[in-house]
Order: C-alpha cells, then sequence, then structure tokens
C-alpha cells in the first residue's frame, strides 16, 4: 500500500523539479552566454530577448508539436494506407467506409445524438438557470444540477445502468425506472437492448451530465441581461414565458449557440458512455467506438481506424472555424 | 423584492423541484445501494431500504457430528443464523416449492422417506424451528450424512447499511489498488502541464517574437481536435519507441506526458486570457529595474495568476482522474497499472449482476471528484466562464 504512495509523490516531486530545472537552468545559461564578451552589448542583448521566448515556450511546443499537431497529419496520411501502414491504397478506406453497413448505423447514431444531446441539455440548463435564480433554494438546486459534470462518464454509467436495471416482469424491480413502468402498469424492458430506442437511453446520460455546464454559463450570461429591460416588460404587461421568449433568450443567444457548439464537440467524441453501456451491441456504437473497434481488430487496422477518425476530424473543422474566427474578433476588440 | 409564494413562483418551484429529483436520484440510489447487503440489494429496490425485508431462501441443518443421542431419539439442534444476525424468520418448510408452508414455532413431522431413503410407513422424525432460527430436529434413527438436511424459510431482515462492500472492493476486488494507480496518474499530469503552460502564456501575453499570433491561433485551433486524431501515430510511436529502448510501451510516463499534452491547448489558452489581463503598468515597471522575464514570471505573474492556476487545476484533476480513453490506450490493465474507470468497466462486464460491487466500486471512483468539486466548485466555475472549450 505504501509503495504506490511514495511512488507517486516521488513523481510529482520529480518531474515538477525537472520542470523547473529546466526553466531555471535554460535562463540562467542563456544570461550566461549573452554576458560572454563577444560582439557588442546590444547585440548580446538582442539575442538575448530574442531566443528567451523560445526557452518559455519549448516544452509546450514540443508536447503540442509531438502529441497534437504531427498526429493531425500522420493519421491523414495514413487513411490513405492499409492495415498496416505501410502500403498505400488510395481511396480505398474512404470507399469502405461508405459502403460499410456498420458505418451507416454508427453515423446514423451520431447524428441522433446530435440532434438531441446538445439541444436538450442546453433548453434543460437554461430552465434551471432561469428558475433557480426565482427560487431561495436556487443556489442548491444550482450545485446538484451541476454535481454530475465531477463524475466519470464511465461511473455516470454505473449509476444510469442501475437506473435502467431490467428483472423479469415477475420479480421485484430494483432499477428505478423499471419500477415506475410497473407501477404504472405497464410492462418492464430492458431498456438498452431496444435497437433504436436504446439510443435515447444512452443520450439520457450525457444530457444529465451535460446540463450542469450549460446552466453555470447560461446562468452567468442571464445576469448580464439589464433588470431594467424585463422591469420595463413587466409594467407592460408581459407575462414571465413572454419575458423568457422575448427577452431573455435573444439576450443570450450567442452564449445559447457557444454552449450549443462546445457540447456538440463533446458529442461528437462520445465513447465511454457507449463502450461502458453497451460495448457498441444492439445497434448503438458510434464513430470513436467504431475507430476504437477498429484500432484493435484482428491486431489493428490503421488505415480504416484513421479514416474513422478523420470522419471525426472533418465534422469538428467547422466548429474549429467558428471559434477561430470568434477568437480573432475578440482579439480586434482588445 | 421577490416573492417566493405568487402561483407562477409554485409552480417554478415545483418544476425546478422535479428536475433536481431527476438529477440527484440516479446517484442518491447507488449510494444508499453501496451500503446495503448483497441479498437484499438484488432482491429489493433501493427505495425500499428502510422498510423491513422478507425474502426466502434455504439453509442446512448441522450434519451427523452434531447429532446427539437423547433416549430414543437422535436429535440435531443449533443455529440457521449466527447469533448476531438480526433475521427474524416468519415461516419455514421443508419443500422448497413453499418455504411459507408453516408458522415458525410449530412443530411439523418430517415425511417419510425425506431424510432416510427407506419408507417404513413412519414419520422420520419432527422438526420445529423458532423465530430466532434455533431449530430443533428430532429423528427415529441415527444421521450419517455429513450434510445437513434443508429447511426453507421466509425471513424478514431489518433495514441494515454496512461498509462491507466497500471493504470488499477495496481488499479483494483491486479497486484499491486502482485508486492509487488512478492518484499515481493524476496528480504529475495535473502539475506537469501547470508549469509548462503558465511559462507558455507568459511568452504569449508579455514577450515579443515572430510568429506569435499564428501560433496562439494554432493552439485555439487545438482546442477542439478530437484526441482520437491522435490516438494511432502515438500508439505507433509508443510502440516503435518501446520497442527500440527495449521498454514497456505502456508506462505511467507515457499517460503524464500525453495528458500534459491533452490538456495544453485549454492551459494555455485559459491562461493567457488571464496573464494578458493583468495591468501593463506592474510588469513594465518591473522591466525598468531590470528585472528579467523569468524574475518577473517567478515572482509576480504566477503570484498573481493562482486563481487561474487553481482553476485549470480543477479542470486538469476532474479530467485526467475521469478519462478512460487515453488510460484505456497508454496504460495496461495489469494490477499496477489499472486505473478505477478502466477497472469500473471491466467489471461492469466481468460482474455486470453484482451490484453490490458495482455500486461500491463506483462511488470510490466518483468520491474524490465529487469532493474536489464541490470544496472548489467556485475556481471551477470561473474557470468555465473564461472560455473553455475542452479538446481531448
Amino acid at each position: 500500500m505504501n509503495d504506490p504512495i511514495i511512488q507517486t509523490i516521488t513523481a510529482v516531486v520529480v518531474s515538477i523539479a525537472f520542470c523547473l530545472l529546466y526553466f531555471a537552468g535554460s535562463n540562467l545559461l542563456l544570461d550566461k552566454i549573452a554576458d560572454l564578451p563577444f560582439a557588442t552589448k546590444n547585440r548580446r542583448e538582442g539575442i538575448k530577448s530574442s531566443v528567451r521566448p523560445w526557452l518559455f515556450l519549448a516544452p509546450a511546443l514540443l508536447l503540442l508539436g509531438t502529441y497534437l499537431f504531427y498526429p493531425l497529419f500522420e493519421t491523414f496520411r495514413l487513411s490513405f494506407y492499409d492495415a498496416t501502414g505501410e502500403v498505400f491504397v488510395g481511396l480505398t478506406n474512404y470507399q469502405w467506409v461508405f459502403a460499410d453497413q456498420n458505418f451507416f448505423i454508427t453515423i446514423r447514431n451520431n447524428f441522433l445524438w446530435l440532434l438531441v444531446v446538445p439541444a436538450t441539455a442546453t433548453a434543460f440548463g437554461l430552465v434551471v438557470a432561469v428558475l433557480a435564480d426565482r427560487v431561495w433554494w436556487g443556489g442548491f438546486a444550482k450545485s446538484m444540477v451541476f454535481m454530475p459534470m465531477a463524475i466519470s462518464f464511465v461511473g455516470a454509467s454505473v449509476i444510469w445502468k442501475f437506473v435502467f436495471d431490467f428483472r423479469g416482469p415477475d420479480s421485484d424491480q430494483i432499477g428505478i425506472l423499471n419500477a415506475m413502468v410497473m407501477g404504472m402498469g405497464f410492462t418492464p424492458q430492458a431498456w438498452v437492448t431496444v435497437p433504436f430506442w436504446n439510443n435515447f437511453f444512452l443520450m439520457a446520460i450525457l444530457i444529465w451530465i451535460q446540463t450542469g455546464f450549460a446552466m453555470v454559463i447560461l446562468s452567468a450570461a442571464l445576469r448580464g441581461v439589464p433588470t431594467d429591460t424585463i422591469e420595463a416588460a413587466r409594467i407592460d404587461g408581459a407575462t414571465e414565458l413572454q419575458i423568457f421568449f422575448e427577452i431573455m433568450i435573444p439576450q443570450v443567444m450567442s452564449t445559447i449557440l457557444v454552449v450549443w457548439t462546445t457540447i456538440t464537440i463533446t458529442v461528437l467524441k462520445v465513447f465511454d458512455v457507449v463502450m461502458a453501456m453497451t460495448g457498441g451491441q444492439w445497434d448503438t456504437g458510434v464513430l470513436a467506438n467504431l475507430m476504437y473497434d477498429w484500432m484493435f481488430r484482428g491486431g489493428g487496422d490503421y488505415g480504416r481506424s484513421s479514416t474513422l477518425a478523420m470522419v471525426l476530424m472533418f465534422a469538428v473543422v467547422p466548429v474549429m472555424a467558428f471559434n477561430i474566427r470568434r477568437f480573432r474578433t475578440e482579439e480586434a476588440q482588445r | 423584492m421577490k416573492k417566493y409564494f405568487s402561483l407562477p413562483s409554485i409552480a417554478a418551484q415545483l418544476l425546478l423541484l422535479l428536475i433536481v429529483l431527476v438529477w440527484i436520484l440516479p446517484t442518491f440510489g447507488l449510494l444508499v445501494s453501496s451500503f446495503r447487503e448483497k441479498e437484499q440489494l438484488v432482491s429489493s429496490g433501493w427505495w425500499t431500504s428502510l422498510s423491513t425485508q422478507s425474502r426466502s431462501d434455504m439453509r442446512r441443518t448441522g450434519g451427523m457430528q452434531s447429532m446427539v443421542k437423547d433416549g430414543d431419539k437422535y436429535v440435531i439442534t443449533g443455529r440457521l443464523f449466527g447469533e448476531q444476525a438480526q433475521v427474524q424468520l416468519k415461516k419455514f418448510s421443508l419443500q422448497s416449492a413453499k418455504p411459507g408452508q408453516y408458522d415458525v414455532g410449530t412443530k411439523i413431522e418430517v415425511p417419510d422417506g425425506q431424510v432416510f431413503d427407506e419408507e417404513d410407513g413412519q414419520p422420520d422424525g419432527m422438526l420445529t424451528v423458532a423465530a430466532d432460527s434455533t431449530y430443533r430436529l428430532e429423528l427415529n434413527q441415527p444421521y450419517e450424512k455429513d450434510k445437513g438436511i434443508r429447511i426453507f424459510y421466509v425471513a424478514e431482515t431489518p433495514p441494515s447499511f454496512s461498509t462491507q462492500n466497500y471493504q470488499k472492493v477495496v481488499a479483494s476486488e483491486g479497486v484499491g489498488q486502482a485508486f492509487l494507480n488512478t492518484f499515481k496518474v493524476t496528480i504529475p499530469a495535473t502539475f506537469i502541464p501547470i508549469l509548462i503552460a503558465a511559462f507558455a502564456a507568459y511568452a504569449f501575453s508579455w514577450m515579443t517574437f515572430p510568429g506569435r499570433k499564428w501560433l496562439f491561433i494554432v493552439v485555439v485551433g487545438l482546442l477542439v481536435v478530437p484526441l482520437q486524431m491522435s490516438l494511432i501515430p502515438l500508439l505507433r510511436m509508443y510502440n516503435q519507441l518501446g520497442a527500440a529502448l527495449g521498454m514497456e510501451s505502456k508506462s505511467f510516463l507515457g499517460v503524464w506526458l500525453a495528458h500534459s499534452a491533452f490538456g495544453l491547448p485549454l492551459a494555455i489558452y485559459l491562461l493567457r486570457n488571464y496573464i494578458a489581463a493583468l495591468p501593463r503598468d506592474i510588469i513594465e515597471s518591473a522591466r525598468m529595474d531590470g528585472a528579467s522575464h523569468f524574475q518577473i514570471f517567478i515572482s509576480i505573474v504566477l503570484p498573481l495568476s493562482v486563481p487561474a492556476l487553481a482553476s485549470f487545476a480543477i479542470f486538469q484533476f476532474l479530467w485526467v482522474w475521469n478519462d478512460f480513453l487515453v488510460a484505456l490506450v497508454f496504460l495496461g490493465k495489469q494490477p499496477e497499472q489499472i486505473v478505477l474507470t478502466i477497472k469500473l468497466n471491466d467489471l461492469l462486464g466481468s460482474r455486470g449482476e453484482s451490484w453490490e460491487i458495482l455500486t461500491a466500486s463506483a462511488f470510490v471512483s466518483i468520491a474524490v471528484p465529487v469532493a474536489v468539486f464541490f470544496s472548489l466548485q467556485r475556481f471551477f466555475v470561473r474557470g468555465l466562464l473564461s472560455g473553455s472549450v475542452k479538446g481531448g
């Protein structure tokens, strides 16, 4: 028991010491070199200030380059190669993808997820954010809705698998959903095994997790809606629903868009939930699962799994462009 | 003044209450279940856990070793449950199909042929079982088997909660080791990117170098690149590197670096937003006084950025602790390396019906991030609001 703890502490200390040593050491070295009597003082100062930024950036650029930037191009390249990644096969993998039956079920599921989860999570988040501001226990309500954000997808899957648990119609149900269904006089179902509809039960898990995120962001945005406007509308006789739909929502529309796209990205990459709940069985597979399957199936097919990763990447590109544009307009306003 | 008791307000409260209930009941149910005994957990819903449960089952009497001769009878006495068990028997029987045949306390005849094979037209003996599970079996002939006879019963168990599920998963299911492994992955993978990103963010904010703007736009772009894009090249790279150096390709160092790298875009983005907004005067006057960038960073910028560092630290901690995919690809499944999320997923596969193990294991894995989350919620929210679009 003691051993892993000591190892962990050692690892933390060593890694931090290593980082600090690099930064302190390289900066000191630069100072020492630039202080050597060569060239003019100005020239040496020039060298110092042009090299130092790269010392600060080097570890970050190295990691980003190796783990994110280079793999982008490598995955793109591998998508034109065969299973071993050695033989160029042109567009074969792409032709295979679009003819594959599994891929169609997967893509259909991904579209379902994209249609349902961001919309529902944002809507619930908005409703909770608005309601919580009007009741005295709103802070508590927000905390409770926010809490699933801290739970892993796998943990959440266990929680919900227990909710969806199914026993035969003759025995007592231990899953609360089937207990309620039986209480209302219907027959219990093994929810996650009913093709097509089971997708929605998996989506419920992600909605459950993401609503808290939407709520927090939207709640902050709603606080920015001028109270004067709302008061004025109220005096003019607007109902609460009218205020909600015609004043609040338009005011926070840009935030809704940001929340929506962020959840969209999360949904595109959804993997853990499907893996833990069904392993992709009963027609619940999504792109990330299919890709993972091909990564290891039969010793691993690098070509096909890279192609599937590229499909994911193509789906992300519009969001990436949107983010960069938003960033550049924000920078221009600085 | 807000009015809390108008009609729309009551409707709003009810709606919110409904939503909050839907949000907390699943977790609450799992928490309650993790403290229930195995038999109760699989036979009744957790919402009934505060009421007394009745269930039917079977236990055996003692065998020939506990037989005592009493006059012309051969008597076996004992308890079906231990002294401590808080079990109240209601009914008992010798037939599995009818466990509720007789009330406890009645003395019944053991039918001919039930215990002894030869049929002599006489009952084999008499049996009585009391509510506290003591029994007395009087037989007409010596009993000659090691295993006792089977008694079926209906028992009522009062609500009982214990931590034995937790003791079991931590000690014998390997969850305890996985818990430590998760810490071993998470702590370095949280610290390393913070330090690296803070230096980079400072460079992006306060130093001039060619390509500063474009490099940062690349970082913003990388925020949303799916992790899946990196997996295959990295897997190949790790395997080749492992083979070339003669080392395991799956190691903690590999996972630390992977997590650090995947966390960097968000870290740099968040920290730059914060560090770039620090007052220009402070940094420029320090420059005037001859302080180097390194000194300014360590003595001024780092202390001022603590809130932003804390926000990111929480993000990264939760993200790494809860990560499944990276650990699945870059760490092994042997006991020294397996982390909680993978352990939990394996248990879902192998012990899918053992809810006493699953519930307790799930809570072991949930407890730490939820505790971190509730104690540092303020920083977490601040981090979210400063524009987070996590890639990974």
